[in-house]
């Protein structure tokens, strides 16, 4: 059985659940994988440690978002060298979960801090006590 | 394997499913596992999101510039970091059938698990000492909730870790054990995953605000 059995078009034929070309039907890693992996992750951790011990950045926001790139990058390094996820393992299904899972998360973490940040500045005390300002 | 595969059409899925059952549960045991993770990662989300509103409200107590020591964090996530290391040479050993490698590699995880867990336990008696507890501010309880709810996790991941050492030490590496190893890898793996986003967003975000 070829790998693209895997893919799902062909998901009807009992043959593709038994993952004929990988015995127990998950990815492992090499050792070379797993030190890359790490030296990868070493460097992700210490330079936004790096940054942020030593005030590199002067500009909090900017400081902000590249601390969270390497976050987000360290993450992904984490999911294809430690976790072995590829579009292959379980057929695909664990790519397909994780997808979800990142959507529902996006969702969620955007919707709450953007509604109770506009929320706290809409909603200020000083807007209703500023004496400038209409009172209907 | 080419048995199954080779067999005539009408020689049947009842056929299939007996020969395959074995098989077909191991499958969905990790497949399993991964989904409770995706669950959990939805716990840690909402965490991370109440964390991110109320992060700011320090109700004049306070803050994370007072409060957290940088070097001691670097130093709890390079000791998870190695952990993960350390297990992925686990999954090497098990892969070969090196049982007692593998189990020093496992054990050597675990103590460096303890270490993480122990600085994370020195720092809150630290905060607490120091009057930074949870009903402190809505920062603090949100601190609290986040990253003890990760500690918690570690404490499990330790205490499987033992009883699986234990377990292979006492049945060998046998399929149930290989797949539990599996789980416990991914599980591990995935606390580190989540303690990326912890330092990144409460730790380091946190001395810069």
């Amino acid at each position: 059985m070829s790998e693209i059995d895997h893919g799902g078009a062909v998901s009807h034929e009992p043959a593709v659940h038994a993952h004929p070309d990988a015995p127990d039907g998950h990815s492992v890693g090499t050792r070379r994988s797993y030190l890359i992996g790490f030296a990868l992750s070493a460097i992700l951790t210490a330079i936004p440690f790096w940054l942020v011990m030593n005030n590199v950045i002067a500009d909090t926001m900017i400081a902000t978002i590249v601390i969270m790139g390497f976050g987000v990058v360290q993450i992904l390094v984490h999911m294809v060298y430690f976790l072995h996820m590829n579009t292959k393992s379980e057929g695909g299904w664990t790519l397909m979960a994780a997808i979800f899972t990142i959507i529902v998360i996006v969702i969620a973490l955007s919707g709450s801090l953007w509604v109770m940040y506009h929320l706290n500045t809409n909603m200020m005390p000083g807007m209703v006590m500023d004496p400038s300002a209409p009172i209907i | 394997m080419s048995q199954t595969l080779h067999a005539a059409p009408d020689a049947q899925l009842d056929f299939y499913d007996l020969v395959e059952h074995e098989h077909v549960a191991h499958d969905s045991t990790r497949i399993g596992f991964w989904l409770y993770l995706m669950s959990d990662c939805l716990i840690f989300a909402s965490l991370f999101a109440i964390y991110g509103v109320l992060g700011a409200n320090f109700a004049a107590g306070p803050s994370p510039v007072d409060l957290f020591n940088l070097p001691l964090v670097a130093v709890s996530t390079a000791a998870l970091l190695f952990s993960s290391i350390t297990y992925g040479f686990a999954m090497l050993d098990m892969e070969e059938g090196k049982k007692g490698t593998m189990l020093a590699w496992l054990g050597l995880t675990g103590i460096l698990g303890a270490v993480f867990l122990g600085l994370t336990l020195y720092e809150f008696s630290h905060l607490i000492h120091e009057g930074a507890v949870p009903q402190r501010s809505a920062f603090l309880s949100a601190f609290f909730v986040l990253v003890g709810t990760h500690a918690l996790h570690v404490t499990f991941g330790i205490i499987w870790l033992i009883v699986l050492m234990v377990q292979v030490g006492m049945k060998g590496l046998i399929p149930a054990n290989q797949i539990r190893v599996q789980c416990l890898s991914m599980f591990w793996h995935f606390l580190d995953v989540i303690w990326i986003g912890v330092f990144t967003v409460v730790y380091l975000m946190g001395m810069l605000r």
